[in-house]
């Protein structure tokens, strides 16, 4: 019971990661009808930001860690924000209204050159921080003494995700700029012939999922401490297994998709086996695209692929 | 009278097919104009070339005086000129509020909850279904909400393409003697497609006849209406 409380608070940590990454596939998927590749590998470059500006403040003897935190998130989010404003520029808008896999497979190239450059420029060895936030709650002791461990890292990662999912949903559903994104996602030519400026707004959506992954890359960096170029590859798939099983296109669902990817991750390593997590992930987008290719919340009108 | 919009041996392609073979078409300030033509001759074309999609390949756009055939869709709308397409394209997953909404993208929420009560008061049924989904709407509610949508952006130019299309004779006429209210009463200046000739012409000042991608007949809307050729083609049993 105690370990499975355990788990509980483990998995809804590591989920409220995914679904936040899963948020930007789901974004980029229902605006422009493609799978963004490269989107995990921005995550990726979101955590080494992250980790290369918290070296940077403590040497600049910034010492307050949530004032370091805070810089971090904004200016982890703001690169990251280029990073996906320039992805699209280069890599994707030429190639619009070019055949179907032309800009997937740009985005696998897109990927293997972020995935290069972070090695090339950090090393390919894996990078350590030590922990930023030590400590936390024991929530209460099992059966032989197992303790039920909440740590303030874990309570920061989820608050944190929270207030961004938070803003983020009121942004989509009460601005202005929320509600060109969502007519340019349910119709594209609608949306220019109401003035909209549906580039600009393509754009922005890259630039906001962007930072949604930056934000995730950091939490990543808190909660395992360790980093290197390639996890933008692993945890771009179970995010995106997570926006699928969620329903490609729906936003609560991804969030709702990732949370439910984060714990069965968890409890798979939990009780079964942790050599094997990412079968589970992998085994479960293949599951769903073969039975529910919907996913959750997914809408029946979204087979744009 | 001066033309508010002048449409000057224009063409346009999908690849490789032509479908608009050198259209001249004048729409002068304060009035209605309508389009009538057989299924594909290139109405629906004509109305969205005007908005810069598909981008007419040769010839002049004129709009108050500019040529605006270069200018990107988003920009051409934000002069002033508003269509409620063939398909109606509503939003299908907003609220009918959320709709009228985006029609009125740009401008301040004190002015398009102005222009809301206008509509509402045009079309009583939208403020009824304000909170329902645009997809789950009937087909009639979605063309009226596809016209108070285009009515958001008060535009001087109001392109309509099928307004009646699947609506009862009464919603019909409800529909037609709005758009003559608006002319009268604002001098908003219609573009209008029509497969129900008869009442376009009777509504229309003038009009136009296309026939494969090129204009064959002008004329005010009587002078159509009386012409045997225009009675044999679309007039037959089609009142
Ligand atoms: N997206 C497209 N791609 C290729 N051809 C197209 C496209 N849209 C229209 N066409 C073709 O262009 C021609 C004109 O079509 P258009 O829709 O303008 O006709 P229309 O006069 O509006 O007809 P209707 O009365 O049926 O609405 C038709 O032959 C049509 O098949
Ligand atoms: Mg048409």
């Amino acid at each position: 019971m105690a370990y499975a409380l355990q788990q509980l608070i483990n998995g809804v940590t590591l989920g409220m990661i995914y679904g936040l990454i899963a948020v930007g596939y789901t974004m980029v998927y229902g605006i422009i009808g493609m799978i963004n590749f490269a989107h995990g590998d921005v995550f990726m470059v979101g955590a080494f930001l992250s980790l290369i500006s918290l070296v940077a403040l403590s040497a600049l003897g910034i010492s307050s860690v949530p004032l370091a935190l805070a810089i971090t998130l904004i200016l982890a989010a703001a690169i990251a924000g280029l990073y996906g404003w320039t992805i699209e520029r280069v890599a994707y808008r030429p190639l619009r209204g070019s055949f179907r896999l032309a800009p997937l497979i740009s985005a696998i190239g897109m990927s293997i050159v972020l995935q290069n450059f972070v090695q090339v420029s950090q090393g390919a060895r894996a990078k350590p921080m030590p922990a930023l936030i030590p400590g936390g709650w024991t929530l209460m002791r099992g059966e032989g003494g197992f303790a039920v461990q909440l740590s303030w890292m874990q309570i920061a990662v989820v608050v944190t995700t929270l207030v961004i999912l938070a803003g983020f949903t009121w942004l989509v559903t009460r601005t202005p700029l929320g509600r060109a994104m969502r007519a340019c996602e349910q119709d594209l030519k609608m949306a220019s012939l109401l003035g909209i400026a549906t580039d600009r707004t393509i754009s922005l959506t890259f630039v906001i999922g962007a930072m949604l992954a930056a934000v995730a890359g950091l939490m990543f960096l808190l909660y395992y401490g360790v980093i290197d170029f390639f996890i933008g590859f692993i945890a771009g798939v179970k995010a995106f297994t997570a926006a699928v099983l969620g329903g490609v296109g729906s936003l609560p669902g991804a969030v709702l998709g990732g949370l439910a990817i984060g714990l069965i991750e968890t409890f798979w390593s939990a009780y079964f086996s942790v050599q094997y997590k990412d079968v589970a992930a992998f085994s479960i987008l293949v599951l769903v695209l073969i039975f529910m290719p919907t996913g959750l919340l997914g809408r029946a009108d979204v087979e744009k692929v | 009278m001066t033309a508010l919009l002048s449409l000057r041996g224009v063409t346009a392609f999908y690849g490789a097919i032509q479908a608009l073979k050198g259209v001249d078409l004048d729409v002068n300030e304060g009035e209605i104009v309508t389009l009538i033509g057989a299924n594909g001759a290139g109405k629906s074309t004509l109305m969205m070339t005007i908005c810069g999609n598909p981008r007419a390949r040769d010839g002049q756009i004129l709009y108050d005086g500019a040529d605006i055939s270069a200018l990107p869709t988003h920009l051409i709308m934000r002069r002033a000129i508003a269509q409620s397409p063939e398909g109606r394209r509503i939003f299908p997953r907003m609220s009918v509020y959320e709709n009228l909404l985006m029609g009125a993208h740009g401008r301040s929420a004190a002015e398009a909850e102005e222009t809301m009560e206008q509509v509402f008061a045009l079309f009583p049924r939208m403020k009824e279904r304000a909170t329902q989904r645009g997809g789950t709407l009937s087909g009639g509610e979605q063309q009226m909400l596809a016209i108070g949508r285009a009515l958001m952006s008060r535009p001087r130019l109001l392109l309509l393409d099928e307004p009646s299309l699947g609506l009862a004779p009464l919603v019909v006429r409800q529909i037609f003697s709005a758009i003559r209210d608006l002319n009268r009463s604002t001098g908003l200046t219609v573009l209008l497609v029509e497969q129900n000739a008869f009442q376009a012409l009777r509504l229309a000042h003038r009009g136009y006849v296309l026939v494969n991608g090129a204009i064959t007949m002008a004329g005010t809307g009587p002078d159509l209406l009386a012409r045997p050729e225009i009675r044999a083609a679309y007039l037959e049993g089609g009142h």
